[in-house]
């Protein structure tokens, strides 16, 4: 009994892992060196990134800041390092940078694109986060296009007051009628006391007003606006205004009145089917000839409203896609209920509908965002307009780079943070389905 | 004892229109049409009296006249005593160009992007973030202005060419030329042509095909039908005796054998570009316009086809790939019959709207000075004659048409790959 062999009793610690497996090396093998293929690709890789950054980091930060102009920035790359080549020349930025953000709105009244930028994140805050905000806020944003307006083009306060007080007469005249008669004699009483109230009583309205009162800030003109700022401008009207519109369109595409449906399905299949530069052309040149013969409004608004249009086409089919994503049950949940047609709308399907649809809202405001730039095409002053403006003065003749790169930062900057927000919103409202 | 009677017969009331649910929908959409009418009504009896005003009525004879403009990129012979039609005409053909040529390096690059963004490969993958990223976020037209300004700024003129020691050689043995002016590459010239056929003889649409071309459309068509006819009668044979014979030899055989006898036949050489005095001639030359265009608008495109298809490969399960491997299918088939045909159903549809979208976006033409259908009918034609209302609206069909035309093939080709449910 006593030739019995060895046997333990007690478990043997355990063994660090070969340090080829673990840790930084470990890292390195699996994920940059896992095959031959891999290895070469890694090399290839790298050798990428050297070449680039070796050409891209000098030029950057071996530069020129402060010089009036193109020749004495080449001037003092010479002094400097020796030759032009290689070496960027920011001080066109740095001279140039106001004009590029505001155009040629005046410099003493830059704090109101700033302040209407400010409060646009204000009065987006209580959409965006509606379970963190209390829901009086959302006053504010009611009040803030008006507000915007009046800080963009200035002039007199009584003209954005009366603009709203359209709206106010309107949803006055639409409750007392429904009440008497019935709910659409209502919406056209309503719909046709504002237009009477906007085309005829409000000029009167504001002269009189205007007269007692003068309240006003500095005008500015349209033709005024122009650089970065001209880009969010029309972004963000395009696609505030459109969002109601592409409501509006796509529960006519999904509507069961063959006619509604068969205007709403040829309005967004036409939109989409053109391209902006062609609905930018007719807000240049024809947009005049569709109107009463001696209307004439400045080219921003014409391009505001074929923009608005243009989004409004993109933005039905993100809606659209919002309410075929929506179970059939939420439907005749809210029929069994007995809720009619735009109640069921109301509280049921639109606000789960636009919750589902607001990463594609958002990638159609970046898309509509950058295609603001189209509008250098017709001559208007953005970003790019004013780049070719600024490369056709002498003193900056011949400057390419580097006023793309400050644009393609702009962008980039602004683009990027809104399509990181918007997948942050598809990861917080995927959460609530699993 | 019970009768069930009638109920009483309502008598139609006029308020019954807006009260009613059977009536109430009718009302809405005929209030619709009046209201869409009314508005068409207006917009066209406004433009009517602008126009009388501006003394231009709306007509189409300018078409007739000289366009008196040159088209230097063109797929066909062109003249500036040509009409407008003909301008306008050879613009749809470089719309087409560019946007054949786009799509087609869009998908190649997107997809090879796509794959790699989903690699093992960490480095790989960041830096194909680091592209997607870039091209989606900075407008399109800034990145065709760039594009046109690296070509301009970046290479070297012709006369660099020149000389005994010469700072910039021609690429890929001597065959193209890469200059600032645009890039030279051979083309392909007949000793043995057989000709053209000339299509709507004299007219502004007129049209030569090469009867080479179609030769050789011809011989290639033939070699796959008999290449589609070889496989099948392998399977045949397998599916008789077990064994499949190797015919890939035989396919080799029948695609290329034909295709280098009629070379052979027609007397197939290369036309190579020479520098001759200030410029190179011979080969055919692509503007910095057409290059410029390509390039921005398919490395644009691509970065969004590269989400589209990495979103697709994401979208089939990993257990598909299992059961393939557990079925004992090799990684290759696994790709080709297991993951490819499902992951297409998904990629499909946004890829389509991508086509369009280039297309679309390829009018961006006008800011580098392409003559596309953009910078010919609505470009120098709209500014010669002064006609807005007819070019803008033309334009406008147009683009339709040609967006039309794309949905629906694609459609088409959609519905041939979707899943056949009950």
């Amino acid at each position: 009994m006593s030739d019995v062999s060895f046997v333990r009793t007690e478990m043997l610690p355990e063994q660090a892992p070969p340090a080829s497996e673990v840790g930084l090396i470990g890292w390195i093998r699996h994920n940059l060196f896992s095959g031959w293929f891999n290895s070469i690709l890694t090399l290839v890789s790298l050798y990428a990134i050297y070449y680039v950054l070796s050409g891209v980091l000098p030029w950057v930060f071996q530069s020129v800041w402060n010089a009036n102009s193109l020749n004495e920035c080449r001037e003092i790359m010479m002094a400097t390092w020796g030759s032009t080549h290689g070496h960027a020349c920011w001080a066109v930025i740095n001279d140039r940078w106001l004009q590029l953000l505001f155009g040629f709105y005046p410099s003493h009244l830059y704090w109101r694109p700033i302040a209407a930028l400010l409060l646009l994140l204000v009065a987006l805050a209580p959409v965006l986060y509606s379970d963190r905000l209390p829901t009086k806020m959302l006053i504010f944003s009611a009040i803030y296009p008006f507000l915007m307006v009046w800080l963009m083009w200035g002039g007199t306060i009584w003209g954005p007051i009366a603009a709203a007080l359209g709206f106010v007469v309107g949803w006055g005249v639409y409750t007392l009628v429904s009440k008497q008669l019935s709910g659409l004699f209502g919406l056209i009483a309503g719909v046709a006391a504002s237009v009477i109230w906007w085309l005829v009583l409000s000029s009167y309205f504001v002269g009189a007003l205007d007269s007692i009162l003068p309240i006003g800030i500095e005008a500015v003109q349209s033709r005024q606006f122009g650089g970065f700022m001209l880009a969010i401008l029309l972004g963000v009207v395009a696609i505030g205004v459109s969002l109601p519109i592409g409501i509006v369109l796509a529960l006519g595409r999904q509507s069961d009145l063959m006619i509604v449906k068969y205007l709403c399905v040829g309005f967004i299949e036409f939109i989409r089917g053109v391209p902006l530069i062609t609905l930018l052309f007719v807000a240049s040149l024809l947009l005049n000839l569709f109107l009463p013969p001696g209307t004439n409004f400045d080219i921003i608004l014409r391009v505001m409203i074929m923009m608005t249009l243009f989004s409004a086409a993109y933005m039905a089919e993100v809606i659209r896609g919002g309410l075929a994503a929506l179970p059939r049950g939420q439907y005749e949940g809210a029929d069994s209920l007995g809720l009619n047609y735009w109640q069921a709308q109301r509280l049921i399907i639109m606000p789960q509908a636009l919750k589902i649809s607001i990463p594609g809202i958002v990638s159609t405001f970046i898309g509509i965002f950058k295609d603001t730039t189209l509008v250098s095409i017709i001559g208007l002053f953005d970003v790019i307009g004013l780049a070719s403006a600024i490369r056709a003065d002498t003193a900056w003749n011949g400057i390419y780079w580097e006023l793309f790169a400050f644009i393609a930062a702009l962008f980039f900057v602004v683009c990027f943070s809104m399509s990181r927000y918007s997948m942050y919103l598809e990861r917080k409202l995927q959460t609530g389905h699993h | 004892m019970t009768t069930l009677t009638d109920p009483p017969k309502e008598q139609f009331r006029l308020s019954m229109l807006l009260y009613d649910t059977r009536y109430r929908s009718a009302t809405i959409q005929v209030i619709a049409l009046i209201g869409f009418m009314l508005l068409a009504a207006w917009i066209i009896s406004n433009t009517i009296q602008n126009l009388e005003a501006l003394g231009k009525p709306v007509e189409f004879g300018f078409f007739g006249e000289s366009a008196s403009y040159d088209i230097n990129q063109r797929l066909l012979e062109y003249t500036s005593q040509d009409s407008h039609l003909r301008a306008a005409f050879i613009g749809l053909l470089n719309t087409l160009v560019v946007a054949v040529l786009g799509c087609i390096t869009a998908t190649i690059v997107g997809v090879l992007v796509g794959v790699l963004r989903l690699s093992n490969n960490w480095l790989v993958a960041r830096i194909m973030t680091v592209y997607v990223e870039m091209f989606r976020n900075v407008p399109v037209l800034l990145w065709i202005v760039l594009a046109m300004a690296i070509l301009i700024e970046g290479l070297p003129a012709p006369n660099a060419f020149r000389g005994d020691n010469p700072t910039a050689t021609m690429d890929l043995f001597n065959s193209v030329a890469v200059t600032n002016r645009g890039v030279y590459i051979p083309e392909f010239l007949f000793s043995r042509s057989l000709g053209d056929i000339h299509l709507f003889g004299t007219s502004s649409l007129r049209f030569d095909i090469s009867l080479d071309l179609v030769a050789f459309l011809v011989v290639l068509g033939g070699s796959i039908f008999t290449m589609r006819k070889v496989s099948a009668w392998a399977a045949d044979k397998q599916e008789s005796t077990g064994d499949r014979p190797k015919i890939w030899h035989i396919q080799l055989g029948i695609l290329f054998v034909p295709m280098i006898i009629l070379m052979a036949v027609l007397g197939l050489h290369l036309g190579y570009p020479e520098l001759k005095g200030f410029n190179f001639r011979g080969g055919t030359h692509m503007r910095n316009s057409l290059i410029a265009l390509w390039l921005a608008l398919s490395l644009y495109t691509a970065a969004f086809i590269a989400e589209i298809v990495r979103a697709g490969i994401l979208a089939i399960s990993k257990g598909q790939t299992e059961a393939a491997s557990a079925l004992g299918l090799r990684p290759g088939r696994t790709m080709r019959l297991v993951i490819l045909p499902q992951a297409l159903r998904v990629i499909i549809p946004p890829m389509i709207s991508n086509y369009l979208n280039l297309t679309k976006n390829s009018s961006l033409a006008i800011a580098v000075g392409y003559m596309d259908i953009t910078g010919t009918l609505g470009g120098i034609t709209m500014n010669q004659t002064g006609r807005e209302l007819e070019c803008v609206l033309l334009l406008m069909l147009v683009y339709l048409c040609i967006s039309l035309s794309i949905s629906a093939v694609m459609n088409w080709y959609n519905n041939s790959v979707k899943l056949v449910e009950r």
